[in-house]
């Protein structure tokens, strides 16, 4: 074995691993993301059925009520951003932070109906968190804007949507 | 006082830090013998100061000294005595105090027990160390100082986040810590021989035990910190590939390839080049690791401590050594010659194989942990990558590295023919093949055959291994044992490590076949999940230290007999007007039984709750797994090849547990 044949062997292994895994990645990429989507643009561009999304923004104060379906408890509640609301179905215990009037993020997809059905449902360790995308999707909307203080507190929410809702009426959730 | 007192010592560390840094260099440079012997010196001189300073963090917080703003923001005078130690590094500032008297201590000990280097390499090596150290000192000292004091001092302080009020989060930030910085000793062997411009067999076997040690710490730090989130968390997973935990595993990753292209440095001056960029790499890695972290860069589950302010601090520090040092690499590597000629069907070749796909799974992990907050940073979307990502692009890599590492201790070094090998593996071979038949009957997907059957076959060639050197029911057993003890403890150790690995993979293949259910019920009600019966017979208030608790019972019955009972329970904490779910878990080795007490519903008078069920099959096998690799790890350690030229001191890596 010579050196230069010795230099191939390496060469060869070196690309067909990295190869290799540069294909998976690849491959992964385009059927394993998941985008984020605020309810606004749930409405106006609703995703494929089987496509999973991200769906961030404020729990409605005094929207969450359980539903039994065949023994299993399903959470109902709506999700806004201040523009629109779209109703989440989540089978599952609500995690411990899950607050109305606070932010949340459901993982899951679409129905034809437009209701949400969620697979996870997380709520952050800090109360006073946001997630980066419900804040950016707020300044977005012009509900907020971090250069103008502190972020609207639950109560003021609520209030918000439910004058957006009056004013919009087309975007409440069926 | 006090406080003052650890923010003195704090400084005096910083400056000893410098010193450290700047001194041995130029009289290892000059050959100034006095110069170089200050650097053990300083290095011990600074690992005191630490020690104080955070021992002064400590007493403040046990003493409940509010004065103090880091004290007063994480602690409180009804918190339990445990919960006020481990809270001291559960907040940002508390956890870089650890960090840098962690790497204090890594100096101390190249200092103490590396006396056989030679006084050149040593110099060097705790110059780097300390260079690292005073960034972080000065880091801490001017961003995120955590003896800032704070008036009017208040009656009483905030409290803890809840979820860290666990006796889990006591040791788990430490060893992981310990693992992270721990990297960093053969980060600074690789910049002093890169300095001095050469490595050897004896940098190999120098650099090995302290690559070793860290990497033990790490893997427990991992498995600790996957436990943590499966009894804590209460989402009945173990493994979320979020970004902080995937910035554990890719140092993990890279250090398990630094572990094993060492072996070819030590053994046949090979692979020299590669071993330095690993040793870089890794530590770079777990700097970054840290710096995920701490700024809050990663949008992530685990991030308490949010503030981009300290990032840039960070970042330039990063940029400092990680760059610094890849540009001395670029600049000095090729002056390093390269070594032994080897075969691809050798031991070399398949430790080249393993570093080939440690790497390529580290490059998809990182890609995977990466992309997301690069496209939000390039082109505003907001994406993750999650776990459906990291399984079909981690598993098909992960399942040829078990096949390969079942032939990998077997096969002698530098030229080696595949068929005696395979003779003594043929045992191995057949019980890889029946646990691939019975997996196919029991499971339905591919990926856990493939990984349950590759699990058997490298816990078997471990097995395999040892026996065929014991010549095992080849000879008599009194000849065999003679032979157990004459064979290296590294064997001993390697084979264990691997065998570790097959058992963590078993637990995850087992994992894969979990079932839960998620029910409402009223008292008395059963349910069943896999052939066991659930019952709820109680569900009762009760008082904890700081938290109003509700707590139910669960009567778990098999055919009628009781199997066991759990206690799951939320506690509420008033303070911080928050809730946590106490998990209650049973398990007999086999599978564990998990139960999650929810929401109640309904009114006083006839309440239902919710519960969720977890029957996790081999889930402890997961940790118990990680557990003995870092045992491996730890053999291999005591190893007599290791303890060569310092004789008389046994414990040669030892310190690194004291802590």
């Amino acid at each position: 074995m010579t050196r230069k044949s010795r230099r191939l062997w390496l060469v060869v292994a070196c690309m067909i691993g990295l190869g290799s895994a540069a294909a998976l990645t690849l491959n992964a990429f385009s059927s394993n993301i998941v985008f984020f989507m605020a309810p606004s643009q749930v409405h106006s561009k609703p995703p494929p059925a089987d496509r999973t999304i991200r769906l961030g923004g404020m729990v409605v104060a005094g929207s969450v009520h359980q539903e039994k379906v065949k023994d299993a408890p399903v959470a109902i509640f709506d999700v806004t951003d201040g523009q629109a609301a779209v109703t989440v179905r989540y089978e599952g215990i609500l995690p411990d932070l899950f607050r109305e009037g606070q932010s949340v993020v459901a993982v899951g997809t679409v129905n034809p109906d437009g209701t949400f059905r969620a697979s996870e449902v997380l709520a952050k360790h800090d109360e006073t968190y946001m997630p980066k995308e419900v804040a950016e999707e707020l300044r977005r909307s012009g509900k907020w804007d971090p250069r103008f203080g502190k972020a609207p507190d639950a109560a003021s929410w609520n209030t918000m949507t439910a004058a957006d809702n009056a004013k919009k009426p087309a975007t409440q959730t069926p | 006082m006090n406080p003052e007192l650890g923010n003195f010592a704090l400084a005096l560390a910083c400056c000893m830090a410098a010193g450290q840094a700047i001194l041995p260099l130029i009289g290892a440079s000059r050959r100034d013998a006095r110069l170089m012997a200050l650097a053990p010196a300083l290095a011990v001189g600074q690992m005191i100061a630490l020690i104080t300073s955070f021992a002064c963090l400590i007493h403040a917080a046990i003493t409940n000294d509010f004065s103090v703003q880091n004290v007063a923001a994480n602690s409180a005078v009804s918190k339990p005595l445990l919960y006020k130690i481990t809270g001291v590094w559960g907040n940002h500032e508390g956890s870089v105090l650890l960090w840098a008297m962690i790497l204090s201590i890594c100096g101390g000990a190249v200092a103490l027990f590396g006396r056989n280097l030679p006084s050149a390499l040593q110099a060097r090596v705790i110059a780097v160390l300390g260079g690292v150290a005073a960034g972080f000192e000065l880091f801490c000292l001017t961003t995120s100082n955590p003896f800032a004091r704070v008036w009017p001092a208040p009656m009483d302080g905030q409290g803890m986040n809840p979820l860290l009020q666990d006796p889990g989060l006591a040791f788990h930030p430490p060893i992981l810590y310990t693992g992270y910085v721990g990297f960093a000793v053969p980060f600074a062997f690789a910049i002093a021989a890169l300095i001095e411009g050469r490595v050897d067999a004896a940098w190999g076997r120098w650099v090995r035990p302290w690559a070793v040690a860290a990497w033990c710490f790490l893997t427990c730090g991992i498995a600790m910190g996957s436990w943590w989130s499966y009894y804590v968390l209460g989402w009945g997973g173990y493994w979320f590939w979020d970004p902080v935990e995937n910035a554990s595993l890719i140092p993990w990753l890279t250090g398990t390839a630094l572990v094993h292209s060492a072996i070819v440095v030590e053994k046949r001056e090979a692979l020299k080049i590669w071993t330095v960029l690993l040793a870089i790499g890794t530590f770079s890695f777990s700097l970054s690791g840290t710096f995920l972290v701490r700024s809050g860069i990663l949008n992530s589950v685990h991030a308490f401590a949010n503030d981009p302010a300290r990032g840039v601090f960070i970042l330039g520090l990063l940029a400092l050594v990680i760059g610094g040092s890849l540009l001395l690499f670029a600049i000095r590597a090729p002056q390093l010659t390269t070594g032994g000629l080897f075969a691809p069907v050798s031991r070399e070749g398949l430790l080249v194989l393993n570093n080939i796909l440690l790497c390529s799974i580290c490059a998809v992990v990182l890609t995977g942990t990466m992309y997301p907050p690069f496209m939000s940073l390039l082109f505003g979307k907001t994406i993750s990558v999650g776990k459906p990502f990291f399984d079909a692009t981690t598993i098909p890599l992960a399942i040829p590295l078990m096949v390969f590492m079942g032939f990998g201790p077997m096969m002698p070094w530098k030229r080696a023919q595949m068929w005696p090998v395979l003779r003594r593996l043929w045992w191995a071979a057949c019980v890889t093949a029946v646990a691939l038949v019975v997996a196919t009957f029991q499971m339905r997907d591919i990926l856990p055959v493939l990984a349950t059957a590759t699990a058997v076959w490298v816990i078997c060639s471990s097995v395999a291994d040892i026996a065929e050197r014991l010549r095992l029911f080849r000879q008599p057993l009194g000849q065999s044992w003679q032979r157990a003890r004459s064979l290296p403890r590294a064997v001993f150790g390697a084979a264990l490590a691997h065998a570790g690995v097959g058992i963590v993979v078993l637990g995850i293949a087992g994992m894969s076949q979990a079932a839960h259910r998620i029910v409402e019920v009223h008292v008395g009600q059963s349910e069943m999940l896999a052939g066991d019966s659930w019952t709820l017979t109680d569900v009762k208030p009760a008082e904890g230290p700081n938290y109003t608790a509700l707590v139910a019972t669960i009567e778990v019955r098999h055919n009628g007999r009781l199997i066991t009972t759990l206690h799951p329970s939320k506690r509420t904490f008033a303070s911080q007007h928050q809730t946590t779910t106490e998990v209650a878990i049973h398990t007999n080795l086999m599978a564990d039984i998990y139960g999650v007490l929810g929401d109640k519903h309904g009114d006083d008078a006839n309440p239902t709750y919710v519960l969720r069920l977890h029957y996790n099959p081999l889930a402890p096998w997961m940790w118990l797994g990680g557990l003995i690799m870092a045992l491996g790890g730890a053999l291999s350690l005591s190893d007599r090849r290791v303890r060569v030229g310092a004789p008389r001191r046994a414990k040669t890596v030892d310190v690194v547990v004291v802590q």
